[in-house]
């Protein structure tokens, strides 16, 4: 199990050192913050072994979580666990920087001692941890607020608490999608897939059992079996979209929808990630990138790039940013562009082209000439892909939320009354056109 | 005080910054002040010089002073400070013992965990000693957060004193909480009893039984998402009595995979890959299960790139155990331009071993893009690759050449150099087919400064030399810092100049001249001198044979690379997830200690096996019982001889069959070169080219040039008939500008003092005729090997067939398999007359230098009189080699025959044999075979034998006599399987003598 963790500023300053197990000693703190932090070159692997201790680390910004171990642990459990733990952080304090870690570092303290036991990870729930650590000591609570700490902590609904009432009982669904896309130069499609995660704000009073439902092919097909009319089966066919795969928060109860392939859960209060699923199929790419790079002799190029936009007409894109990546000899860039600005950036290394909003099934075009200055450097420019971001309002794999029920027993309110928002946004993840 | 969380953070940091002199005396005063908040500051300044590694343990007393509070976080500052000085300061440590007692009886549940969590890490003896009452009780305490925290507490103490913990019955108690109603306390439970198993591998600690299966798999639904992977990782520890308990515990837990937390995703995949064995591929849910497999490892591909490497590492694992997983998924592994280095590395390397007909071309696509990458080993290993792709798939092989040309274009240097080096394997793999490219490659030979790129290229030069009009030119181009070069250079320049003579011996006699003398006088390198020498007398002796030798067609190479061990890829199968599945390596090859030497396996088709052998070194623990080989059936064989032996031994053993040593043994046979063989992971592009003839020099991780190094032609020398003849013949044959060196070649192998008088020895009954006497100028020499009391001789008669005299006799041995040397010189006092015969004994030592020879126990022997130098060829048995001490304790013997793959096995047949199985196990005793067991089964008797080799490497044997039949089977296993033919001829020979 985990050793020991340390958090390292730049400088390789430790700010917290905590050790679990008695194979680790001081030497490892330096071990890490020789071999790595002060290493030359960049970093190789995320795992590092220095004299048979492993080293398993993250950077946060400026800052490095490094966890400690000289077992065979389980290394995909102690990343998910460093994650983890600046999730924890960030919800407590902000952003993770030293200047936050020095200020809070007493209570830094407390959460490892909560959240890892001699190494083994405990729960490391935000909203249940608040419950008891809080800086605040625990003085004052009842007999009952204690044990219903523990049995929330402990028990298997350790993240919500009970006896939540709000006056208005509301949820808010937002579907977010990032679309992938690598194209060749000819604009063949060489990866294209979507990641989503459907992220959930609820209020909801009490402990409300809920139902999710979205047009899942399977789900849909299924459906479509009991009634025999072609054209039912053809409309919902349409509709429904291929998931590949998805994983759920640890609330949805995944046997029933291994088996079922129904999502019913009770969700933890406030906001959290309900899902993530990923698509392959049938994915509307909203833009379309169409290259054209020429090399004029040895010191000028000329660049010519068409976007096209691919929905419907009647919705927006938003934010919508082209880059052309420009070799590191250029000495001066000329650019027009028919919408939006377009700037080079010499130290970015490339033309930046942005438009604030864009309608679909339109088309617009920037050229520009960039001056190279004349090196011996044998090699060849690498050309790096013209990338793009963007947001639109609809979600490219297809995705439509069909239902959210809430159920609630034991309160008086019921499924009408419950005042439900969805959204959809589909924003630019790795969107590459090579040249 | 609403705003104290706000207060504190605004402050905090100042605790950093305080480094003034007299700081510990202002702490002390601050730490015994009566106000409880400068009390509170002052620990924390105490905590935060802590973490910056200053050394405050003088504050011992006045901290512990402030323990005894109301306050929680002032109580929990002072912990954690008693957790980092307690074992400095054991005496001051116990003035807390009474504090701890009390809160583990506190109305607070927090309070109660808090203690007894704290007092498991303080790890002074003492202390540990009051621990015990208070964590009985909270092991059952009433609250389920209490008892969980108790429960990782056993693990802790296990872990300072192990013996405490098993009098106290904590072990038990621990057991019980697996029926905990609480999901949380059952994981801890769980972690907690598998990491004391770990370190107890003989205890049936972990009693997986279908009903304890059963209360995890419930427990799985409902605990946290770390409690899910704690009893994922112990449920594959569990072997399923048969395929339906097998297949139930896939179903359930399958569902698993569509978590979000990538460690319990890796987790159940680990237990579906192994329980997945059990199940007969004929089953419709086999098929279901490969199926449901592959979506969440590529969903893992989405994750952050740290966690997308360990997933990498795995999938790595997993396409090479069962490719069908993934094999349409080719494009999920196509590299981000912003993927981190190390997931671009990784990517690539599955990409390669996905890399079939059907997506050949979108591969050749991204290899190209990626070779123009920036990062240099990127580059290089997307360069491979194609190559690599060439060798895999035919029908791309013209494809790869034209894109590997392309990029030499590019003329950036190490670009050039990998397609060279690659271009060498493509030649090999399609000989006639692309050297047309050869001139193209030619262009670049200036650029190539790398050893390996060179020597490629020089290959292609040597090879081709018929094609390449100026070849002798290029090739003395190299010639001129021929010095300078690497060993990896210089043997390959001389084969290649060789090469070109033997093609074009008009024109560059001059050029070979020049590199034999190089190569052969004044160079320090044994192995560039053998092989300057055997060329040269190849070359003065018979150029019809050193054309059939040197220019011989090449064996084909393979396509699989670097593939991973099957038995250490089946043992990475049963880590997912784990470092070692990062590593690629065994836990035992990282872990210090006796934790995790355990060597995890597949079940096998329908019976099981897993095995646990751990030599117990446990310090802290002081358990020193011998390892018990606790080994379940695998297969007939194996449960056959585990039948023997499941009773625990009683008696400290002797060192256990330290692997390492074996392995060692193995290498000093195989000298190296053949590390190979031995299935080690090299680095990327490691074409087994000729299994059996690499040089030593010749790093064998690159595919060396198909050159004959001088074990093959050695080989030929005292095996080819013709050859031999040729020696004895007179130099007539001999180029005549060669005549000057070459005695002074034989010289230098034959500077032995001439021989000396010689003893009348006893005679041995078979020998054999050596060396014919019309070979040798009438010396007729026969010979036999016998080994007395641990010595080895050679026992020799020789007879004098010719008209004169011989005198100045003297032997040596050319390098051979296990070392083999005289131990002194041949003791032939008088001269030898005409007619007349007389018998040496030669003693043999086993520390003379080692080469691989072929067969394994051939000898090569040249022996020098007054008239000339013979050579002449012979083999010996290899029970030669069997020492004394060559019985396996029975122990050992388990776990070694567990420990080697069963690819090292070789079974064979002994006909017409009618000796019992006693009267055979004597006899191979005497040839010091020992039986170490034996055992019989449906009137089959089984002996189960051990013999060393004098270089360490140890056989086993199972030998099955059955009664009525003359046939036995023998069934033989070995690190070194290359001797295991050998092994079989010689029990052959003594059972039927």
């Amino acid at each position: 199990m985990i050793g020991g963790l340390f958090i390292y500023n730049h400088k390789g300053e430790v700010l917290i050192s905590r050790v679990y197990r008695d194979d680790i000693g001081r030497n490892a703190v330096d071990a890490f913050r020789v071999n790595v932090i002060h290493a030359r070159q960049q970093v190789r692997s995320p795992v590092t072994n220095i004299a048979r201790t492993s080293f398993f680390h993250v950077k946060r910004s400026n800052i490095w979580l490094a966890a400690v171990t000289k077992q065979n642990v389980n290394a995909a459990m102690v990343f998910e666990f460093l994650y983890k733990m600046c999730d924890v952080m960030t919800a407590y304090f902000g952003k993770i920087s030293e200047e936050n870690i020095k200020n809070n570092f007493v209570l830094i303290y407390e959460l490892l001692d909560e959240i890892l036991d001699f190494g083994y990870p405990q729960n490391s729930e935000t909203g249940a941890l608040k419950t008891f650590i809080t800086q605040q000591g625990i003085k004052g609570q009842t007999k009952e607020e204690q044990s219903q700490i523990t049995s929330q902590v402990t028990g298997q609904i350790g993240w919500r608490r009970e006896g939540i009432k709000y006056r208005r009982n509301e949820l808010f669904l937002d579907v977010l999608e990032s679309v992938n896309l690598l194209m060749s130069p000819q604009g063949q499609v060489l990866s294209a897939h979507v990641s989503g995660r459907v992220v959930m704000k609820s209020y909801l009073s009490g402990m409300p059992e809920c139902k999710f439902g979205m047009n899942d092919k399977i789900v849909i097909d299924k459906q479509g079996k009991g009634i025999t009319t072609d054209e039912t089966a053809k409309s919902s066919g349409k509709q429904s979209i291929a998931i590949d795969d998805c994983t759920f928060h640890q609330c949805v109860r995944l046997s029933k929808f291994d088996s079922e392939r129904s999502i019913s859960f009770i969700p933890p209060d406030g906001e959290y990630e309900l899902m993530r699923y990923r698509t392959t199929k049938d994915i509307i790419l909203p833009f379309r990138v169409i290259p054209l790079v020429r090399e004029v002799g040895r010191t000028k190029l000329e660049v010519k790039v068409v976007i096209k936009s691919n929905f419907k007409p009647s919705l927006l894109a938003q934010k919508i940013e082209v880059r052309i990546p420009t070799p590191l000899n250029t000495s001066g860039v000329q650019v027009i562009c028919m919408k939006g600005k377009a700037k080079y950036k010499a130290s970015e290394n490339a033309i930046v082209w942005k438009i604030k909003r864009m309608a679909g099934m339109k088309e617009s075009q920037i050229s520009a000439e960039i001056e190279l200055l004349p090196t011996n450097d044998k090699k060849k420019w690498a050309r790096p892909p013209i990338s793009m971001n963007f947001e639109v309002p609809f979600a490219p794999s297809g995705l439509k939320v069909r239902y959210l029920k809430v159920f609630e027993s034991k309160l008086n309110y019921s499924d009408h009354d419950v005042i439900k928002w969805v959204r959809y946004i589909g924003r630019s993840g790795i969107y590459e056109t090579r040249c | 005080m609403e705003n104290r969380q706000f207060g504190s953070k605004m402050t905090d940091s100042k605790y950093f910054t305080t480094t003034k002199k007299g700081e510990i005396f202002e702490l002390k005063a601050e730490l015994n002040s009566d106000k409880k908040e400068k009390k509170k500051e002052a620990v924390k300044k105490v905590i935060a010089s802590m973490t910056v590694g200053k050394d405050v343990s003088a504050l011992f007393p006045d901290v512990v002073n402030c323990m005894q509070t109301d306050n929680l976080e002032l109580k929990k500052l002072v912990y954690l400070y008693l957790m980092n000085y307690a074992k400095s300061q054991p005496d001051m440590a116990i003035m807390a013992v009474n504090t701890f007692v009390k809160d583990c009886e506190d109305a607070n549940p927090l309070i109660r965990a808090l203690a007894v969590r704290t007092m498991g890490c303080i790890r002074v003896d003492k202390i540990t000693e009051y621990l015990c009452e208070p964590l009985r009780k909270c092991l059952k305490d009433e609250d389920p957060y209490v008892r969980k925290t108790a429960a990782v507490c056993v693990a802790k103490l296990h872990d300072i004193n192990a013996q405490l913990v098993e009098d106290q019955g904590f072990l038990d108690t621990l057991k019980d909480l697996i029926s905990d109603s609480n999901p949380m306390v059952v994981a801890n439970a769980v972690a907690a009893l598998s990491e004391i198993a770990e370190s107890h591998p003989n205890s049936n600690l972990l009693d997986l039984n279908p009903q304890t299966i059963n209360k995890l798999l419930t427990a799985l639904n409902e605990c946290t998402e770390w409690g899910q992977i704690f009893i994922l990782d112990c449920l594959a520890n569990y072997t399923p009595r048969d395929d339906r308990e097998s297949q139930s515990i896939c179903e359930r837990v399958t569902p698993r995979l569509s978590h979000a937390n990538s460690a319990v995703v890796l987790s159940a995949v680990k237990v579906l890959m192994k329980f997945m064995e059990m199940l007969p591929k004929d089953l419709d849910y086999y098929g279901t299960l490969l199926k449901k497999l592959a979506p969440p490892l590529v969903t893992l591909l989405s994750a952050e790139p740290e966690l997308q490497y360990v997933a990498l590492r795995n999938i790595n694992l997993i396409v090479q155990r069962r490719p069908e997983i993934l094999k349409h998924e080719m494009k999920v592994f196509f590299v981000k331009y912003n993927d981190p280095i190390y997931v671009k590395l990784e990517k690539l390397d599955i990409m390669i071993r996905l890399a079939s007909q059907a997506n050949i071309a979108q591969v050749l696509a991204e290899l190209k893009e990626y070779s123009t990458e920036v990062d240099v080993d990127f580059v290089r290993k997307a360069v491979r690759a194609i190559g690599r792709c060439a060798i895999k798939v035919e029908q791309s092989a013209e494809r790869c050449v034209s894109t590997l040309l392309d990029l030499i274009q590019t003329k950036v240097n190490y670009v050039v150099q990998e397609a060279i080096v690659v271009i060498k394997d493509i030649f090999r793999k399609y000989p006639n087919k692309y050297e047309s490219v050869i001139a193209t490659l030619c262009e670049n030979l200036d650029s190539l400064d790398e050893p390996e790129a060179r020597a490629a290229m020089i290959w292609i030069v040597g090879e081709y030399a018929e094609r390449i009009d100026n070849a002798d030119e290029l090739l003395e181009s190299f010639l001129e810092g021929f010095h300078d070069e690497s060993t990896q250079v210089q043997l390959q320049l001389l084969t290649a100049i060789v090469k070109l003579f033997l093609k074009k011996p008009t024109e560059t006699q001059e050029l070979v001249q020049q590199v034999l003398s190089l190569a052969t006088q004044d160079s320090d390198n044994p192995d560039l001198r053998d092989r300057g020498y055997i060329y040269w007398r190849l070359l003065s002796t018979d150029p019809v044979a050193a054309k059939e030798v040197v220019l011989a067609e090449k064996p084909l190479i393979s396509e699989e690379t670097d593939l991973i061990e099957p038995t250490l890829l089946e043992e990475l199968i049963c880590h997912i997830g784990t470092l070692a599945s990062v590593y690629h390596k065994p836990p035992s090859a990282f872990v210090e200690g006796s934790r995790g030497v355990q060597h995890k396996r597949i079940s096998g088709n329908a019976v099981s096996g897993e095995s646990v052998e751990s030599p117990d070194n446990g310090s802290a623990a002081g358990v020193t019982e011998a390892p018990p080989a606790v080994i379940q059936s695998h297969g007939d064989l194996l449960g056959d001889l585990l039948n023997l032996d499941l009773t625990p031994p009683t008696t400290t053993g002797p060192p256990p069959p330290s692997s390492s040593g074996m392995q060692m043994g193995a290498m000093d046979l195989l000298g190296g070169g053949l590390d190979s063989l031995m299935g080690d992971e090299s680095e990327p592009p490691s074409i087994p080219l000729r299994t059996d003839t690499p040089s030593p020099q010749l790093p064998h991780q690159s595919p060396s040039p198909p050159d004959y190094s001088p074990t093959e032609l050695g080989g030929d020398l005292g095996g080819n008939p013709a050859m031999g003849a040729g020696f004895g013949g007179p130099p007539a044959v001999m180029p005549a500008s060669f005549n000057a060196p070459v005695g002074g070649g034989l010289d230098d192998l034959f500077d032995l003092g001439s021989g000396v008088g010689m003893p009348m020895g006893a005679f041995n009954p078979p020998k054999t005729v050596w060396l014919p006497a019309m070979k040798a100028k009438g010396l007729e020499i026969s010979g036999t090997f016998v080994r007395r009391a641990g010595v080895i001789q050679m026992e020799m008669n020789l007879t004098n067939k010719a008209m004169s005299v011989m005198t100045d006799f003297a032997i040596q041995f050319n390098r051979n398999s296990f070392g083999l040397a005289s131990a002194g010189p041949l003791q032939i006092l008088t001269p030898l007359s005409p007619n007349q015969s007389i018998e040496a004994a030669l003693p043999l030592s086993t520390v003379g230098p080692i080469m691989k020879m072929e067969p394994l126990n051939n000898l090569q022997v040249a022996v020098k009189n007054n008239i000339d130098v013979f050579y002449f060829s012979c083999q010996y048995p290899i029970s030669m080699l069997f020492v004394e001490d060559g019985k396996m304790e029975r122990q050992v013997f388990l776990a070694t025959w567990k420990d080697i793959p069963n690819e090292n096995e070789s079974q064979f047949q002994i006909k017409d044999c009618h000796l019992n199985s006693d009267a055979a196990s004597n006899k191979l005793q005497s040839s010091n075979i020992f039986t170490i067991a034996k055992r019989t089964v449906e009137g089959q008797d089984m002996l189960y034998q051990s013999m060393k080799l004098t270089n360490g490497i140890w056989v086993l044997a199972e030998l099955r006599v059955q009664a009525g039949n003359p046939n036995y089977t023998i069934s033989l296993k070995c690190r070194a399987p290359e001797v295991n033919q050998c092994v079989f001829q010689n029990y052959e020979s003594v059972l039927k003598n």
